[in-house]
């Protein structure tokens, strides 16, 4: 069998030209699963197929603090099954939080009536609602930069797509009552490092999209509990925006006045300013060289194909993918097989909402034997769409680059 | 070396809930015994195999750096040019 050095030393090249597109791995065997071929390599030596209690087998990138990423077979699904979601941590002590007894305090200085509820109060006390939103870690196919950059090699599963259900934050901001002068709202969770040193977990985000109604305190996701590592008995839900805005195992909520300045917002998450065609700002922690991350870039992934794999000439078959984007909703996927000359439209299915996948399908009968290469791109409603260079970010964040996957026809 | 079992033991005692997470043979060589018993009570060591081999002494310096300065890892200064050195030699672009 082809080592994977082989595989980098026969198709280099193709990568390359084709501008940074990339090719999930082919000749790998039973190792395909753990991630695309152009993770560093040693993340393929890190990585191993494991579950971890309440999961089912998933890759696991590192074990403490656990962050574990969902193979793409399971993205063949509209929503991603609670057991198989990515598991994301930054910090390794992570408390086995009980529903009984958990207090979620509601404060800072730019509240009137600062105010504690429980479990039952987030259940029976306020309007529930259910949103469909994609999760997706920031980092998202970090492993697949050109060059890498150091953190954590993640493939394209640090994403799952789930119905959340909880009540708005915005409900309990009011019932706490915001100052005029509230700026930001800050997230903390039970989470923490080993040493007083570390800094916490803490996040913030602007008012006014912790007051948008779409944004959630979640305590179920997909009509269950949320599993404990995807933050039992509650988190924070953003719909549109990353996963690191996603507070899990969530304990506090403070609405500040000043900018909040806690290493994980002031130094963390952050993107050069003008690079990406975004919409939402974070206007308040903005500097001249840069911004935190905010809403996800538009983005797709064929779901049921890998490289390399057989399909006969002449016989029809379905590919099938999922698109998402920030939030604006997706307007099209545009398939290639020409390699990126000519593009036609894939089928759309079913409509969840703007923030959630939007699955597509694409029928495509082989003609000649030998390689096809199939692309596919989406664009949004905003009028973004997927790049075919990435955009090269220090900390390896918004990675959209157009998919392409090199079948072989027999 | 020895050193591994006893820091993950600690570090696990805090966590509810672990994942089974297995000891990371790292490479022989200078400054390794410095390198487990420092890395590995804040995160396991397979977060230095996942990260290699792409960075250079440099970028090296610079991830050992910012787990003293920014995230308060206790370990000093000339602990942390051993480290890196092990890590760029071991770990760093061919």
């Amino acid at each position: 069998m082809p080592s994977r050095r082989d595989f980098l030393k026969t198709t280099g090249g193709l990568v390359l030209a084709t501008g940074g597109t990339w090719l999930t791995n082919h000749a790998r065997g039973a190792d395909a699963v753990l991630g695309p071929a152009e993770l560093p390599e040693g993340t393929f030596a890190a990585s191993l197929l494991e579950a971890l209690p309440g999961k089912i087998a998933l890759i696991k990138k590192s074990w403490r603090p656990p962050n574990y990423e969902t193979p793409v077979s399971y993205f063949n699904d509209a929503f991603t099954r609670n057991d198989a979601f990515f598991v994301r941590y930054h910090l390794s002590n992570i408390p086995e939080v009980a529903a009984v007894g958990w207090r979620l305090k509601v404060g800072g200085e730019a509240v009137e009536k600062p105010f504690e509820l429980g479990y039952e109060n987030l259940k029976l006390d306020y309007e529930q609602v259910e949103i469909a939103a994609v999760n997706q870690c920031s980092g998202n196919r970090r492993g697949m930069f050109v060059p890498h950059v150091p953190g954590v090699e993640w493939g394209p599963g640090a994403m799952g797509n789930a119905k959340w259900r909880g009540v708005r934050l915005k409900d309990v901001l009011t019932k706490a009552g915001l100052k005029k002068d509230a700026l930001e709202i800050v997230f903390d969770g039970a989470d923490s490092g080993v040493f007083p040193g570390t800094p916490d977990f803490v996040k913030s985000i602007p008012v006014w999209k912790a007051m948008d109604e779409n944004t959630l305190i979640a305590w179920q996701m997909n009509g269950d509990a949320l599993p404990h590592w995807n933050g039992y008995p509650a988190r924070i839900v953003v719909p549109g925006w990353t996963g690191t805005y996603w507070m899990k195992h969530l304990t506090s909520i403070s609405a500040v006045s000043k900018p909040f300045d806690g290493f994980w917002v002031k130094s963390a998450y952050r993107i050069p300013r003008g690079k990406f065609p975004l919409v939402d700002r974070f206007i308040s922690q903005e500097t001249d060289a840069n911004t935190p991350i905010t809403e996800m870039v538009v983005n797709s992934l064929m779901t049921n194909v890998a490289n390399g794999q057989q399909v006969p000439a002449g016989r029809t078959f379905e590919v099938k993918g999922v698109a998402w984007d920030g939030g604006y909703g997706i307007a099209r996927v545009e398939v290639s097989q020409d390699g990126g000359q000519s593009w036609r439209m894939a089928t759309l299915g079913q409509d969840y909402g703007r923030f959630s996948f939007r699955q597509w399908t694409y029928a495509v009968t082989p003609s000649a034997r030998g390689t096809l290469s199939v692309m596919a791109r989406a664009s949004n409603r905003a009028g973004a769409t997927q790049t075919f260079e990435l955009i090269a970010n220090p900390a390896g964040y918004h990675h959209n680059v157009v998919q392409r996957i090199a079948l072989t026809v027999v | 070396m020895k050193l591994v079992p006893v820091v993950i033991a600690l570090a696990l005692a805090a966590t509810a809930v672990i994942a089974a997470e297995q000891r990371t043979a790292l490479k022989d060589g200078p400054g390794r015994d410095k390198v487990e018993a420092s890395c590995a009570s804040c995160h396991s060591l397979d977060y230095i195999v996942m990260n290699s081999t792409f960075m250079n002494r440099q970028v090296w310096d610079a991830e050992v750096t910012k787990m003293i300065k920014a995230f308060g890892a206790p370990i000093s200064e000339t602990d942390g040019k051993e480290i890196a050195e092990y890590l760029a030699r071991n770990y760093g672009q061919p």
